[in-house]
């Protein structure tokens, strides 16, 4: 019965978070549209994208390898399962021990550098200028994503994801300077990651500045859809991961009956959305960056987490 | 099973020798490397199957004392990595080697160099083991000078055998401060020898020279980035992939097993170092062109990870935590073993493109995949592993650094405490670099539009090589799945050196790693693997039934302007620009100059890069200068009288026996 249980809640989280992601893409989108004082799309439009993108033909360019092809599925694949890791609305999932934090992160770190050959593939000068500047930021926000993870593991003593929500649910942890440090790096980090603005703007389009999205320019139908689909569950692993470490109130252990897994739900619903809205104001309000100085701002992420170990490591109360 | 290994070094000896006079016939180049791969399998063999200990005295060397040889559990971890390597290469060099203009010069150094290698693994006094060491370098050198009318490989051969000298002499020295002076020779002899912390001090700064310099450890790794692409690429291959290891052998058999207990800050200076030589390697081998010397460089980068887990498990023996010692050094140990498996696969890779385009420049290069989808499949392969990505062995090796790192806030020392954080972002930092590195090497020399015409008219390589490069990509794959495998075969290492171990991994459930405990930290590849793999065919199959199932191939779009020729593409340098920029001007004093003409000037505008090799101008050009300067000033002792000549004599001697006295 427990085993069941579990193989359903571990499979129940990885279907919501397949069916979530586009919806909460949607919302940010609806949610910074408010905010322009636009109408913006319906929050379902991310889906019908998806469907109109899966019902088109591909269009490949000439020198396309198999690599460009099978590319986009790896992609979508490798984050899915860093998304089926973290816990959503119950911690002690089935497969959860098979990766810790630091192997979420190397993960996504597979996801990028996939990501980052495949727009290499047909060798044009978009998707070199997307893939170059997409290492260069992710040079410095893979160490400070590590580092915060240190952070956050000295704390709870883990770096399994489990352990780390039942710590922290468990009232032990109190105010923290270090887990302090690490938020803010963790967020610096998740809009770096996500090609939010300041970073890179995700409603781009046929700019110099953009990244991600110069990296996907040579893609169409089914691929694109595949990679769409992977950049909105990268967006919800990260506030996923940040709702699961820092605020992990609402998460059932597992063993609580029917309802305790409703609320759960309900909690991780309402955390998306109060997430989804942070971010919305918070893109709204800043102008986007320079790509040269994107790397100061990731800097920041870095030297912040890196204080925060060093905090850890100087004593065991900050 | 000594014996067998020393029959095995017997055989790459005679095979030395008998080539000399048959290496330009037609299919020696065969016969050889076949005859290296059964010597190097059967001690592959020996290694494996062996456990205990072995000992042999043979009446060679110095009269009376012998040669000793022994085969431990350390000697036979490296001399698996070793002879895997060496088998690896051998089979490679089956194809690879038919390619080569002089065989002369390659074919009888090629097993001597092999042997060398293994005799150092197995060596059980010093001079068995410098005579080993010897014979590597030297063996080593003369391939590297084998293609010697390159422009540049003469001065490859002339640095390297520099510190090549300079090495071998700090492993003398350290021998004969850990001999003592009552003449204890062997092995054996040194470990029961106690050692004042003084001498024990100098013989750790000699072994970090010695063992630091082969081994490419900053800032004695300028050598490294010339000799090792110089060599025909199996034997880049095996100098990186397997001569680095020796190495790293010979400083964990001189720091951990000959030397005594030591003091806890003896760890810093190899964690700086390792640190230092992480990020440095992995910076200059983003900026380099040559493919084979960005594979070189990133050599440095993989040793310096090598030292910061030795670092650790020092700093955790020297505070009895014999625990987390045994998993710093499996950390080590593992890194380096994972190191040898991609790095002999890319320079194989790197082989296969030279063969099939005459160049080992990246930006001449691009498209290769198209032509050479086999070579391009392993290369990826191994660039996905030495960038630490799951579930392939480099991250799985990398993960128990990381987890090495999370156990050392109750290392009790302050400065310790301070520097194992920074050294932790530092390599977390390097990881992240590798990654862009990679990225680039692979993105630029196969995947695109070829940007010369030898790279679009290039074919696949033969059979050998390809078979080399599956396997060693099969072997990335399988110890990155079963990490534990290799975890446990570390054990009886760090049981003999830290007298601590980790649990046994192949014994957890489902084949994961558990370093500490489960709810501590938990690592399973094969459960990765197998659940990326399901997510990808279930996504396709859902996809491809449902969706839409046309393909069109049409022009590529390049943003509505296509038609642009392939030098529009990125290049490696441009590719490397954003990183140069943001690193360049603390690592390497770079900056760049833009000449622009006027308006209605016809002159080309003009961009100028200027890159500085901080190390080799702080360090080496000063010394080289000042050798120079006092050999100048010493030019005028040559034109003396005789009276003037025994009158130096005369005051040396006095000199001498004062400070004799004054030791005494």
């Amino acid at each position: 019965m427990a085993m069941i249980l579990s193989v359903v809640t571990q499979g129940g989280q990885m279907l919501l978070v397949l069916l979530l992601a586009p919806l909460l893409t949607g919302f940010v989108r609806k949610m910074k549209a408010r905010l322009q004082r636009r109408q913006g799309a319906s929050v379902l439009q991310p889906y019908r994208d998806l469907r109109r993108l899966l019902g088109k033909d591909v269009v490949l360019a000439d020198n396309a390898s198999w690599l460009f092809r099978v590319l986009p599925y790896l992609m979508f694949a490798v984050t899915w399962v860093a998304a089926a890791l973290v816990p959503t609305f119950a911690t002690g999932l089935l497969f959860s021990w098979s990766g810790d934090l630091i192997v979420i992160t190397a993960l996504l770190g597979t996801a990028r550098f996939l990501q980052a050959i495949a727009a290499m593939d047909v060798g044009t000068g978009f998707g070199g200028i997307g893939a170059s500047r997409e290492v260069m930021f992710a040079s410095l926000a893979e160490p400070a994503m590590i580092m915060t993870v240190f952070a956050v593991a000295l704390v709870a003593g883990s770096t399994q994801l489990s352990t780390v929500a039942d710590y922290m649910m468990s009232g032990q942890v109190g105010l923290r300077v270090s887990l302090a440090l690490a938020l803010v790096a963790f967020v610096i980090v998740a809009i770096a990651e996500n090609a939010r603005i300041p970073v890179d703007n995700p409603a781009t389009h046929l700019e110099l500045t953009m990244v991600h999205e110069a990296m996907v320019l040579e893609y169409s139908g089914r691929h694109l859809a595949m990679i769409e689909l992977a950049a909105s569950l990268k967006l919800l692993l990260y506030i996923s991961l940040i709702a699961c470490i820092f605020v992990p109130f609402g998460m059932t252990a597992g063993h609580d009956g029917l309802f305790a897994y409703l609320l759960g739900v309900a909690a991780y619903l309402a955390k998306l959305a109060v997430a989804a809205v942070m971010l919305a104001i918070f893109e709204t309000s800043i102008a986007k960056m320079r790509v040269f100085r994107v790397p100061g701002f990731i800097g920041v992420a870095l030297m912040l987490s890196l204080l925060a170990t060093l905090l850890r490591f100087v004593s065991g109360n900050l | 099973m000594v014996l067998l290994v020393l029959l095995c070094a017997a055989w790459l000896l005679a095979l030395a020798f008998g080539s000399v006079p048959v290496a330009r016939r037609e299919g020696a180049s065969s016969v050889v490397y076949g005859a290296s791969l059964a010597a190097c399998v059967v001690a592959l063999l020996a290694g494996l199957l062996a456990d205990g200990e072995s000992v042999l005295v043979l009446p060679l060397g110095i009269p009376w004392l012998g040669a000793h040889f022994r085969l431990d559990a350390l000697s036979r971890f490296f001399l698996v990595i070793v002879d895997l390597g060496g088998a690896a290469a051998s089979l490679y060099a089956i194809g690879y080697g038919r390619h080569e203009h002089e065989p002369q010069r390659v074919l009888p150094f090629f097993p001597a160099f092999l042997a060398g290698m293994n005799l150092v693994v197995v060596a059980d006094d010093p001079y068995t083991f410098l005579f080993a060491w010897e014979l590597m370098s030297l063996a080593s050198w003369a391939l590297v000078m084998s293609h010697h009318r390159e422009p540049g490989n003469a001065r490859a051969g002339f640095v390297y055998l520099l510190m090549a000298t300079f090495g071998s002499l700090a492993l003398l020295l350290a021998f004969g401060l850990l001999a003592g002076t009552d003449g204890g020779y062997a092995f054996s002899a040194m470990r029961l020898g106690a050692s004042n912390s003084r001498r024990a001090v100098l013989v750790l700064v000699l072994a970090m020279l010695g063992a630091g310099s082969k081994a490419g450890l900053a800032p004695l790794h300028v050598w490294l980035p010339l000799a090792h692409p110089a060599a025909p690429s199996h034997v880049s291959a095996l100098m990186s992939g397997v001569m680095t290891k020796v190495a790293i052998y010979a400083f964990i058999r001189i720091v951990f097993d000959l030397l005594g207990p030591p003091d806890w800050w003896w760890a810093v200076p190899i964690l700086a170092l390792g640190a230092l030589s992480a990020v440095l390697g992995v910076l200059h081998a983003l900026m380099e062109r040559d493919l084979k010397r960005l594979l070189a460089y990133s050599t440095i980068e993989n040793v310096g990870i090598v030292f910061l887990g030795l670092g650790l498990a020092l700093a955790f023996r020297a505070n009895a935590m014999p625990e987390a010692a045994a998993l710093a050094m499996t950390a080590a140990l593992f890194h380096a073993f994972n190191h040898m498996l991609f790095k002999s696969l890319l320079f194989f890779g790197a082989g296969n493109v030279l063969v099939a385009t005459g160049e080992r420049n990246i930006e001449r290069l691009g498209g290769l995949i198209h032509r050479m989808p086999i070579s391009a499949g392993a290369f990826l392969i191994g660039c996905m592993a030495i960038s630490a990505l799951p579930p392939l062995n480099g991250f799985a090796s990398e993960w128990l650094t990381f987890q090495t790192i999370l156990v050392s806030p109750q290392l009790p020392q302050w400065t310790l405490r301070l520097l194992v954080p920074t050294v932790g972002a530092l390599l977390a930092l390097a990881a992240a670099l590798a990654a862009a590195c990679f990225v680039r090497a692979f993105g630029i020399a196969f995947l695109g539009r070829p940007r010369s015409a030898e790279a679009a008219a290039c074919v696949e390589a033969d059979r050998f090589s390809l078979a080399a490069m599956g396997g060693l990509a099969g072997l990335c794959l399988l110890a990155g799945v079963f990490p534990g495998v290799v975890i446990d075969a570390v054990a009886p290492v760090t049981k003999l050196l830290l007298h601590g171990r980790l649990a046994a991994q192949t014994a957890q459930p489902w084949l994961s790693v558990v370093p500490i405990a489960s709810r501590n930290s938990s690592y399973n590849g094969l459960m990765i693997l197998l659940f990326a793999s399901a997510s990808a065919m279930v996504a396709a199959a859902a996809v491809h039934r449902l969706a839409a199932r046309g393909v069109r191939r049409a022009v590529l779009w390049d943003c509505g302007f296509p038609g642009l020729g392939p030098r529009t593409q990125y290049s490696g340098a441009s590719f490397s620009q954003p990183i140069r920029r943001v690193f360049g001007p603390l690592a390497f004093r770079s900056s760049e100059t833009v000449e622009m003409p006027a308006p209605g000037d016809m002159r080309p505008a003009r961009i100028r890069k200027h890159r500085h090799d901080l190390v080799w101008e702080a360090i080496y050009l000063p010394l080289a200068q000042a050798v120079a300067g006092i050999a100048e000033r010493l030019n005028a002792l040559q034109f003396l009288t005789i009276r003037r000549y025994l009158g130096f004599v005369f005051a040396a001697l006095v000199v001498l026996l004062m400070a004799v006295a004054a030791w005494q």
